[in-house]
């Protein structure tokens, strides 16, 4: 949890926004820093969480929650915590074996048309899940919130814009509307914004529409002026609320630095490289 | 000599992670190659050393410069993607000097290729410097300290280890980590059929004509499947036991996503396959997660069109360079690079288990083969000329 980042989105884990759909956004850059941000975050404020961690390694995600302080693997046993680990889950479908099952939740490694609808079962079912039943001894954690790291790797193993787009829909109607709860996705992009190239139309078109979709939406780009050791991008905070009858939107921009430990926040021009 | 593979964040950097990781409390997940292992018996594995940073278990490219701008090396359980330069002359031969590190390290190969025979790759693997001497040399008689130096074998300076008897194995010197190779001359015969090699030749696998109707690339699942096959029988999955001694497994893929494989990547500017490839990686990075493994795919990436998709397969992979050659362009002549063969893009540098990337202090840099070392440097800051250099500013 990155203490400068809640100052700057005015939340803290014992009051947030419930019913929120975060975009986590980057283009051609890394904005992998933040999901590690809400998943210590909603964590901490003792929510129901579903992750599916579809880049990287369980132990990647638990090393790095550790250094920021919580520990995947006993909120995992206690029951807060559902992870999917989605490069654990492929092997079992890219290369099956005769006496093990296929995960259901991957299948559309072999056939990408088919679509994410048997991943979308396996989120409801974590969310939804033992909500209604009362077992012994459990504890009662706040409102559910999913995470997904990250959309553009579903793009990559080909399933198409529509159905990703279905996907976050389906998933915001229940996790957002119904459940009111939160929602953490994080898309990456990789041409430059006004490049014609329709090469990563893909990516484009889902980031579109998932920007129009969202209540607040975090974009970590490079520096505009180029390479620099000290600051390593900027990202603009943009958040979309509704006053009255109009909506309404505002943007801010800071610059980062991400440390071993956290992440440093701070206006254009502000970093302590430069001062 | 150090004694525990201590793959993952180690102690120094957070010193709660002890208290999760005892074996009572311990969740039975899978493990990946990053795991501390508290169970098992502590053992060092030959040419292995764990980052400064963050205690990963790295492994040498063979180029040690190259080791320098990945943060010390290759960490293990990861994939180095190089874009091949236009002639695939300088990619190879990163390619080779990963292979011929294994070869000195005793670790196992796995080499897959659909152009040229794998054999013939390994029969060109440079000859590794080594600096002690092959045929063993008698001890000399302990010379006087105050005699005058008339043989060139005697030392001026560090007179005192005159006496020491000089190494006799070859290999012994296995354990340093990064070597050095002499390019003009290949590896000997008997030091790499000392290592134990593994092959994927892709028309032994793929008949030609049932490729070609196929709706899927068919050669990328071979490769992961006999890959798979491979981790799993000679004990590199970190799921076996630790009862022997481990080691590791390195794997070099060549060309990838050329005709050759059966892609149409670089033949289309909309390929029928686009997926297949960024699958296979996907496919590639779950085993390498869960083994003592670490693969180079060279890639020709200069006939890919599309850039898109060029950055997918970046971030599939977890470090990633490219390389550009001078030869037959104009920049042969251009008096800046006289002194080199080529440029080195790092496009990705990975951040595993921590927060932060070590990002490298310039991102123009150039690479020369030389023939003891593969140089790679940033043209304008060589040591000798800095002085002049910042007189002209």
């Amino acid at each position: 949890m990155f203490t400068e980042l809640n100052s700057i989105l005015n939340t803290s884990p014992d009051s947030f926004t419930r019913g929120e759909f975060i975009l986590v956004s980057d283009r051609q850059s890394d904005a992998s820093f933040l999901i590690h941000h809400f998943l210590s975050f909603y964590l901490r404020a003792r929510c129901k969480v579903c992750f599916l961690g579809l880049a990287q390694s369980f132990c990647h995600y638990s090393a790095v929650s550790q250094r920021l302080g919580v520990s995947l693997t006993q909120a995992m046993e206690k029951g807060q915590l559902v992870f999917f680990e989605g490069l654990k889950e492929c092997l079992s479908v890219l290369l099956p074996k005769e006496n093990n099952v296929e995960s259901e939740a991957m299948n559309f490694l072999r056939d990408p048309p088919v679509g994410l609808r048997s991943l979308y079962e396996f989120v409801c079912s974590s969310v939804i899940g033992s909500g209604s039943m009362e077992e012994e001894g459990a504890e009662q954690w706040g409102p559910s919130v999913l995470l997904v790291d990250d959309l553009s790797v579903l793009l990559s193993l080909g399933v198409d814009v529509g159905a990703v787009l279905d996907f976050s829909h389906y998933c915001r109607a229940l996790v957002c509307s119904q459940m009111q709860g939160n929602m953490v996705m994080l898309v990456r992009c990789n041409g430059e914004e006004d490049d014609d190239d329709d090469g990563d139309e893909g990516s484009e078109v889902l980031l579109k529409g998932l920007t129009h979709q969202c209540n607040l939406n975090l974009h970590v780009q490079g520096l505009p002026t180029g390479y620099c050791k000290d600051i390593h991008g900027q990202m603009e905070v943009c958040w979309k609320r509704r006053q009255g009858d109009a909506p309404h939107m505002q943007k801010n921009l800071f610059q980062y630095k991400v440390h071993d430990k956290g992440a440093s926040f701070f206006s254009r021009g502000t970093s302590s490289a430069v001062l | 000599m150090l004694h525990n593979i201590d793959v993952t964040s180690s102690n120094m950097a957070a010193p709660v992670n002890s208290v999760g990781k005892t074996s009572g409390d311990r969740f039975q997940v899978n493990c990946t190659s990053f795991q501390k292992k508290t169970r098992s018996k502590l053992i060092s594995i030959p040419g292995t050393r764990p980052s400064v940073q963050n205690g990963q278990l790295l492994v040498s490219t063979g180029v040690t410069s190259l080791d320098y701008l990945l943060g010390g090396g290759l960490a293990v359980g990861t994939v180095l993607l190089i874009e091949e330069d236009r002639f695939d002359s300088y990619s190879r031969m990163i390619l080779k000097y990963f292979l011929a590190e294994g070869v000195v390290c005793r670790h196992e190969l796995f080499v897959a290729t659909a152009q040229d025979n794998p054999d013939e790759i390994l029969q060109e693997l440079p000859a590794p410097i080594l600096d002690d001497v092959a045929v063993p040399k008698p001890v000399d008689q302990p010379r006087p300290t105050g005699e005058p130096q008339d043989s060139l074998d005697a030392m001026t300076i560090a007179w005192r280890y005159q006496n020491l008897p000089k190494v006799q194995s070859a290999l012994a010197s296995s354990s340093r980590f990064g070597h050095y190779y002499d390019v003009s001359k290949t590896m000997e015969a008997e030091i790499r059929q000392a290592a134990k090699c593994h092959r994927f030749y892709l028309p032994d696998h793929i008949t030609p004509s049932s490729a070609a109707h196929s709706a899927r690339v068919e050669s990328y699942s071979a490769l992961l499947k006999s890959l798979q096959e491979v981790i799993h029988r000679e004990g590199f999955d970190l799921a076996t036991p630790m009862s022997k001694s481990r080691n590791i497994l390195r794997v070099g893929l060549h060309s990838l996503g050329s005709a050759l494989w059966g892609d149409d990547m670089c033949c289309h500017d909309k390929p029928r396959h686009g997926h297949a490839l960024t699958t296979f990686l996907y496919g590639l990075r779950a085993l390498l997660r869960s083994s003592l493994s670490v693969a180079v795919v060279t890639l020709p990436s200069h006939l890919i069109q599309d850039r898109a998709l060029m950055g997918n397969i970046t971030r599939l992979c977890d470090n990633a360079i490219a390389l550009e050659s001078f030869k037959g362009s104009e920049r042969e002549t251009n008096p800046l690079y006289k002194d080199y063969h080529g440029l080195l893009f790092v496009r990705q540098v990975p951040h595993l288990n921590c927060l932060a990337r070590q990002l490298p202090d310039h991102k123009d840099l150039a690479f020369k083969l030389k023939r003891k070392q593969f140089t790679i440097e940033s043209p304008g800051l060589r040591s000798g000329s800095t002085k002049n250099k910042l007189r002209q500013l």
